[in-house]
C-alpha cells in the first residue's frame, strides 16, 4: 500500500508515517446493519498483534455501529446467484467487510 | 450387537447439529499419568535452540508409534499403552462405534504440544489459525477426531478452540484462516483426562500458551470402514409420530430430536443458516438410514414436486 510508506514531517517537527489499520466484519446477511457473526482486526502499527481466538465478543454489534466510530468501508462481498445443483452447499462466510483506520506513528 | 454403552440419539442428534461430544475427565488419571510418561519429558527452553529444534526432539522421543494409515485401528496401538487403554474405554469405544461403525481405520495421530513463551525467544508466540483438517471433503459419511487431554488445560495455555456447527461446510483447510473470532467458539478448558469427538468438518484451531508450561493434546483421526448407518443406541430413538407446528408456535417446545437439530449457532448468517438446517437433516437421514426423515418441513417443502 503506497499509503502506509508515507513519511512526512508533523507540526512538532517529528516525522510521522502512516500506517493502515484493517477490520473485518462479517455480518449476519448483505446489509451493513445487520448483526456481526465473525471479524478480524490487522494491525499495520505493530503496537497489537490480534490473532485467532484472541476475543470472544465482536468489537462492534454491525457494520454501521464501526462506521459510527470512523471506520472507513472499502470493501464489501458480493451478492452471488447460486451455482446449479450447488444451492444448498455452504462454505466461507458470505457477508463480509472490509473497514480501514489510518492511524499516524512516529517514524 | 454390542455390549458397549452406545450413543443416545439425543446425543448423536447433538454430534448431528453441532458436530463434537465433549467428555470431561472420563480417562482415569493412572492412564493420564502412564501417557505423560510415556510422551517423555519436554527439555527446557534452550538460548541456542529454536523451537522447531525442541520440538523435534520431542516428537522423535516421544513413545509414539509411527503407525501406517489405513491400519486398523485395533491394532495401531500395543496392548497396554496408555493409548490402547485409552481406546479400550467402555464409553470411549462405544462412542467411537456408535459414530463410525464397528472396526474403525486408523488415519492419523499426532502429538500437539503447545510451547509457553519462553520457548519462542526471537520467534512470535501466536495462535494456529482456524482451519478444518484435510482437505475438501464433499462426502456425507465422516471421519472422527478425537482430541485428547492428559493433564488440566486453563484458558490461559490456548486449550484446542473450535466452532460449534461448521462441520457441514465444505471448505479448503486454512482458508478460512482469516475469520479470527466467530460468535460461539469454544476454548477448550478442562479437567485431565477429558476427551473432545470431532466431526472431520468441525472448524477448529490451537490457541496460544500464555502460561508457563507447555500444553500437550493427542490426536487420533479414524474413518468408518463399514457403515455408520443405525449404529447408535436406537432403543432411545423415538419414533416420529408428526411434524412439529413452526413458526407460530405459542410455548418452548419439548426436548426431541427436532428441537436438537432445529438449534441454530450464534454464528449462523440469517439465510445459510438455514441451509445448515436442511444439512444437518439430510445427515440424520444419512445415521438413521431413514430416507423420508424430516425436521420443521425444510426437506418436505422442498421436494414436493406437485406432481401427483
Amino acid at each position: 500500500m503506497i499509503v502506509a510508506n508515507l513519511a512526512r514531517q508533523s507540526g512538532t517537527g517529528t516525522r510521522q508515517m502512516t500506517r493502515q489499520k484493517v477490520l473485518v466484519l462479517y455480518l449476519a446477511n448483505s446489509a451493513l446493519d445487520a448483526p456481526t457473526v465473525a471479524w478480524a482486526v490487522y494491525d499495520g502499527t505493530g503496537e497489537t498483534r490480534p490473532m485467532a481466538g484472541d476475543t470472544d465478543t465482536p468489537p462492534y454489534r454491525t457494520g454501521v455501529d464501526a462506521l459510527k466510530d470512523g471506520w472507513r468501508l472499502f470493501q464489501a462481498s458480493q451478492i452471488l446467484p447460486h451455482q446449479r445443483g450447488a444451492e444448498f452447499d455452504v462454505s466461507y462466510l458470505k457477508y463480509e467487510f472490509f473497514f480501514e483506520r489510518l492511524v499516524e506513528v512516529a517514524a | 450387537m454390542t455390549d458397549l454403552p452406545l450413543l443416545t440419539a439425543s446425543q448423536m442428534a447433538s454430534f448431528t447439529a453441532r458436530g463434537f461430544l465433549r467428555f470431561d475427565g472420563v480417562v482415569p488419571q493412572d492412564i493420564n499419568t502412564q501417557f505423560l510418561a510415556e510422551m517423555g519429558d519436554i527439555a527446557s527452553p534452550q538460548p541456542d535452540s529454536t523451537l522447531r529444534q525442541a520440538y523435534g526432539r520431542l516428537l522423535a522421543e516421544a513413545g509414539v508409534p509411527e503407525v501406517a494409515a489405513g491400519t486398523a485401528l485395533a491394532r495401531a496401538y500395543p496392548q497396554g499403552c496408555a493409548v490402547n487403554r485409552m481406546l479400550e474405554l467402555p464409553l470411549v469405544a462405544g462412542a467411537i462405534c456408535s459414530l463410525v461403525g464397528e472396526a474403525p481405520t486408523f488415519d492419523h495421530h499426532f502429538l500437539h504440544v503447545t510451547f509457553p513463551p519462553a520457548y519462542h525467544a526471537g520467534g512470535e508466540s501466536v495462535s494456529q489459525h482456524t482451519h478444518q483438517d484435510s482437505t475438501i471433503d464433499p462426502r456425507t459419511a465422516f471421519d472422527v477426531q478425537i482430541m485428547y487431554y492428559p493433564h488440566a488445560v486453563t484458558r490461559e495455555m490456548g486449550g484446542t478452540r473450535f466452532i460449534p456447527g461448521t462441520h457441514l461446510r465444505k471448505v479448503s483447510e486454512v482458508a478460512l484462516g482469516r475469520y479470527q473470532n466467530i460468535c460461539g467458539q469454544q476454548h477448550m478448558v478442562c479437567e485431565a483426562g477429558t476427551l473432545l469427538f470431532l466431526h472431520s468438518g468441525v472448524w477448529h484451531g490451537g490457541g496460544v500458551n500464555l502460561a508457563e508450561r507447555t500444553r500437550t493434546m493427542f490426536k487420533i483421526r479414524m474413518n468408518p470402514s463399514q457403515s455408520q448407518v443405525r449404529k447408535f443406541d436406537l432403543s432411545t430413538l423415538q419414533p416420529q409420530s408428526a411434524q412439529r407446528p413452526i413458526f407460530y408456535v405459542k410455548s418452548q417446545p419439548p426436548e426431541s430430536v427436532e428441537e436438537i437439530l432445529m438449534t441454530p449457532e450464534p454464528w449462523f448468517e440469517q439465510d445459510t443458516g438455514r441451509l445448515e438446517m436442511v444439512n444437518r437433516i439430510k445427515l440424520w437421514r444419512y445415521l438413521t438410514g431413514d430416507p423420508t426423515y424430516d425436521a420443521d418441513y425444510w426437506l418436505t417443502r422442498l421436494e414436493n414436486q406437485a406432481s401427483a
